[in-house]
C-alpha cells in the first residue's frame, strides 16, 4: 500500500488549460497519473489532449468519479479552489500555486481540517506515490516504489532528498511536499501518522527547516506514537536569523525556531539527524539500522 | 513590505485608530514649521527609517544624538532635525552599518499615564492572527518574551469576526485597565485587529501603546509589514514603499521575481527553490567555505531570470567563485544550460564556476554545457559540488 495516492486514485487538475496546469497534468498522464479531467471555469466542454474540462469540480466530479485534485489556479483564486473541492466532496487536495495570501489561508484552513479532505500545500509540489500516482510538479524518473516515506516543507530539497534514497536502493512509499508557506493543510504529525499505520512504509525521513516549531512537534509526536525508524534533515543551519529566505515560513525570528532547537528536539526524540544534505539517504539507512 | 511609521499612522487614522497630530519634514526648517504648527509646546521628534529601537539609536559619528528626541522648543526642534537629517543612524535592529535618515515625523507631545506594548502577528501554531499585549510597553519585547513571559497576553481572534468584546474584557483585567481607559480599549483593540486583517498585514506592532491621563488610548508607534502576497488587492499601498530602505541588489532581483538575500560570504549561489537554496548554503559553511548570498530562481527559471541572477552575484565585489545547483522539477536542466551559455556571452565569467544539475532533461543539459566554450567545473553531486567550489575559492 502507500498513503493518501495510490494506482486507483483518480485525478482533475483545477486550472487545466493554464501554462503549468496543462504541462503537468500531461507529465502526470505521461507518469501514469488517472488524470480524469480538468476545471477552468467558462471552459466546460473543451479537452486538453483527450482531458474533458468542466466549468465546475463538482461537475467533474460527478462525471468522473474524480476523488483528487491538483491546483494551478493563480494565487487570488486558491483558497476559493480549496474550498470548492472540498465543497464536491474531493479527497485529496494538492495546491501547487506559491503565493497565497497567508489571512486567506486563515479563514479556509478550520473548514477544510473539519471536511475530512486532506489539503497538501498551498506552495507545495504534491505528492507521488511512486509507480502509481504522481500528482504534482516533481520529476517522476527520480523515484523508485520502495519503503522510505518522504516528507518536506521545501520543492527541490525533496527531490535531492527523494534521489539519494533511489540511489541507495530504498526507493520510496509515498512522497509529500507539505509546503513553503506559514500555514500549510498537512502537518508533519498528520503524515507521521499515516506512515505508522501504512504497511508499505518501513522508515521515514522529515525534511524541514528554520522557523516556525512544526519539527519540535514532530519530534514530540513521534517519540510518543511512532515505532518506525524515523530520518531527519533541516535546512537552514547557516541562515543569519531575522532574514527570510524565500519561504515565508523559514524565517528566525526573536530567537526562535533555529536548527540547533529542531535538531536537539529531534535527537532527543530518537531520530537520526543528518548533518548535511549530501547525507540523507545515510542517515535513513542508519535509523533502519538503528532500530 | 515595510513602511514607515508617519504612513502607517496615518493609515491608523483612516482606520479609527487613535494616534496623535504628526506632520512629516525632510528639512531642519520643515521641521520647526511643523512644531509651530502643532502648537508650539512640546514635540517629539522622530526619524524615520525602517527598523526599531530608533530611541536608544545613535548616529553613527554622534553618540550623543538619539534617533527620537523630545524638543521643547524650536531651536531644539531645529538642532535636532538637523543632527538626525541626511546622518546614519545605528541601532539594535539596523545592523553596524545603520540606515540613512531622509525624513523626521514631528508629532505633538501628550501626558502619558501608562505604556503598554500591543503587537499581532500570525500563530503559525494555532493558524490563527493573535493579538499580543503586556504592561511592559515601551521596552524591547524580545526580552519580555524572554526573561517574564507571563506577562505577555494572547488572545487569537478569527479574521472574519475579529476581536470579540469578552476578549477585549479578560485583556483589560490582565492589564489592569478600567473604567473609561477599558471603554478607550474596547473601541482601540478591535479597530486595531480590523486594520491588521483589512490590509492583509503580518505584521501590525504598536509599542508603546499609551493611555494618557485624561484615558485615551492612543498608538504612539507604528511598525507594519505587509503580506507581500496580498499587494494584489492594496495597489494603494505599492506607492508607500521606500525603495530606498532597501539593499538594491535585493529590488533588483525581486524586480526580476528572484528571491535573494545578500550575506558576507564570497561564495555566489544559484539555486532552484528555497529549501535546497539553504541546505546549499549549509553544506558550503560544512565544508569552510562563506555563502555570499541566498538565492533562489524559482521553479520556472528562464535564461532572463538566470543571466540576471549572474549579473547580481557578480556585481558583488566580494564574491570570488560561483556555485550553481540545480535539481530540475518544473525548471529543466537544458533552459539552465542554455541560460548559463548566453550568461557566459552577455555577463562573461571572471571568477570560477561550479556546476552541479540533476532532474528533468538532466543528459541534454550537460550535454549542452560539455559542448560549450563555456569554462566551468562540473559537480557530480551536492558534496561534489561543495567541496568544489570551496576548494577554488581558496
Amino acid at each position: 500500500m502507500s498513503i493518501l495516492v495510490d494506482g486507483n486514485t483518480k485525478v482533475i487538475c483545477q486550472g487545466i488549460t493554464g501554462n503549468a496546469g496543462t504541462f503537468h497534468t500531461l507529465g502526470c498522464r505521461e507518469y501514469g497519473t488517472q488524470m480524469v479531467g480538468g476545471v477552468t471555469p467558462g471552459k466546460g466542454g473543451q479537452n486538453v489532449e483527450g482531458i474533458p474540462v468542466f466549468d465546475t469540480v463538482e461537475e467533474a466530479v460527478g462525471k468522473t468519479g474524480a476523488d483528487a485534485t491538483m491546483i494551478f489556479v493563480p494565487p487570488p483564486f486558491t483558497a476559493d479552489a480549496i474550498m470548492e473541492a472540498v465543497d464536491a466532496g474531493i479527497k485529496v487536495i494538492a495546491a501547487i500555486t506559491e503565493g497565497v495570501p497567508v489571512l486567506d489561508m486563515v479563514r479556509v484552513y478550520e473548514k477544510v481540517r473539519a471536511s475530512g479532505s486532506v489539503l497538501i500545500g498551498p506552495n507545495c509540489p504534491g505528492l507521488i506515490t511512486p509507480g502509481a500516482c504522481k500528482m504534482g510538479i516533481m520529476p517522476g524518473y527520480i523515484h523508485n516504489p520502495g519503503k522510505v516515506g518522504v516528507m518536506s516543507r521545501s520543492g527541490t530539497l525533496t527531490y535531492e532528498a527523494v534521489w539519494q534514497t533511489s540511489n541507495l536502493g530504498l526507493g520510496q512509499s509515498t512522497c509529500v511536499g507539505l509546503g513553503g508557506d506559514p500555514i500549510v493543510g498537512t502537518s508533519f504529525i498528520d503524515l507521521l501518522a499515516r506512515y505508522e499505520e501504512d504497511e508499505q512504509t518501513e522508515a521515514i525521513l522529515m525534511i524541514g527547516e528554520i522557523g516556525g516549531s512544526a519539527e519540535e512537534e514532530a519530534a514530540a509526536f513521534a517519540k510518543a506514537n511512532v515505532t518506525k525508524p524515523v530520518a531527519a534533515f533541516i535546512a537552514g543551519r547557516t541562515a543569519p536569523p531575522g532574514k527570510r529566505m524565500g519561504h515565508a515560513g523559514a524565517i528566525i525570528s526573536g530567537g526562535k525556531g533555529t536548527a540547533e532547537e529542531k535538531v536537539a528536539a529531534l535527537e532527543e526524540a530518537g531520530i537520526v539527524v543528518a548533518p548535511t544534505p549530501a547525507e540523507m539517504g545515510d542517515a535513513v539507512v542508519k535509523a533502519i539500522a538503528k532500530k | 513590505m515595510k513602511i514607515h511609521e508617519y504612513q502607517g499612522k496615518e493609515l491608523f487614522r483612516q482606520a479609527g485608530v487613535p494616534v496623535l497630530e504628526g506632520i512629516v519634514a525632510t528639512t531642519p526648517e520643515e521641521a520647526v514649521a511643523a512644531y509651530e504648527k502643532l502648537g508650539g509646546v512640546i514635540a517629539v521628534v522622530k526619524s524615520q527609517i525602517h527598523a526599531g529601537g530608533r530611541g536608544k539609536g545613535t548616529v553613527l559619528d554622534n553618540p550623543n544624538q538619539n534617533g527620537v528626541v523630545v524638543c521643547k522648543n524650536a531651536d531644539e526642534v531645529q538642532a535636532t532635525a538637523a543632527g538626525l537629517l541626511g546622518k546614519t543612524l545605528v541601532t539594535i535592529q539596523t545592523g553596524p552599518e545603520g540606515k540613512t535618515v531622509n525624513r523626521v515625523f514631528v508629532e505633538a507631545g501628550c501626558d502619558i499615564a501608562r505604556e503598554l506594548y500591543l503587537g499581532i502577528v500570525l500563530d503559525r501554531a494555532s493558524s490563527k492572527p493573535v493579538l499580543m499585549a503586556s504592561t511592559e510597553g515601551g521596552v524591547e519585547i524580545e526580552k519580555v518574551a524572554e526573561e517574564t513571559p507571563e506577562l505577555i497576553f494572547k488572545e487569537h481572534f478569527d479574521p472574519a469576526i475579529g476581536l470579540e468584546g469578552f476578549q477585549v474584557r479578560k485583556l483589560c483585567k490582565k492589564l489592569g485597565i478600567s473604567g473609561a481607559a477599558a471603554k478607550a480599549a474596547s473601541r482601540f483593540m478591535p479597530a486595531i485587529c480590523r486594520f491588521f486583517v483589512d490590509y492583509d498585514c503580518s505584521l501590525t506592532e504598536i509599542n508603546p501603546l499609551v493611555i494618557t491621563g485624561d484615558d485615551q488610548m492612543i498608538a504612539l508607534d507604528a511598525k507594519i509589514t505587509f503580506d507581500g502576497n496580498a499587494l494584489f488587492r492594496h495597489k494603494e499601498l505599492l506607492e508607500l514603499r521606500d525603495l530606498s530602505e532597501e539593499e538594491p541588489s535585493e529590488v533588483r532581483a525581486s524586480e526580476s521575481g528572484l528571491s535573494y538575500v545578500k550575506l558576507e560570504g564570497n561564495i555566489g549561489c544559484l539555486v532552484n527553490g528555497a529549501g535546497l537554496a539553504l541546505s546549499t548554503m549549509d553544506i558550503i559553511k560544512y565544508h569552510g567555505g562563506q555563502p555570499a548570498n541566498f538565492l533562489d530562481v524559482g521553479g520556472g527559471a528562464n535564461a532572463t531570470q538566470v543571466t540576471e541572477a549572474f549579473r547580481i552575484l557578480l556585481s558583488d565585489p566580494k564574491c570570488k567563485g560561483v556555485l550553481v545547483n540545480i535539481f530540475g522539477g518544473i525548471a529543466r536542466c537544458t533552459t539552465i544550460a542554455d541560460a548559463l551559455i548566453q550568461a557566459s556571452q552577455t555577463v562573461g565569467f571572471s571568477v570560477p564556476l561550479v556546476v552541479r544539475l540533476e532532474g528533468t532533461e538532466v543528459e541534454e543539459g550537460r550535454k549542452m554545457l560539455a559542448d560549450s566554450d563555456v569554462d566551468i567545473i562540473s559537480a557530480t553531486d551536492i558534496n561534489d559540488a561543495a567541496k568544489k567550489i570551496v576548494a577554488a575559492v581558496g
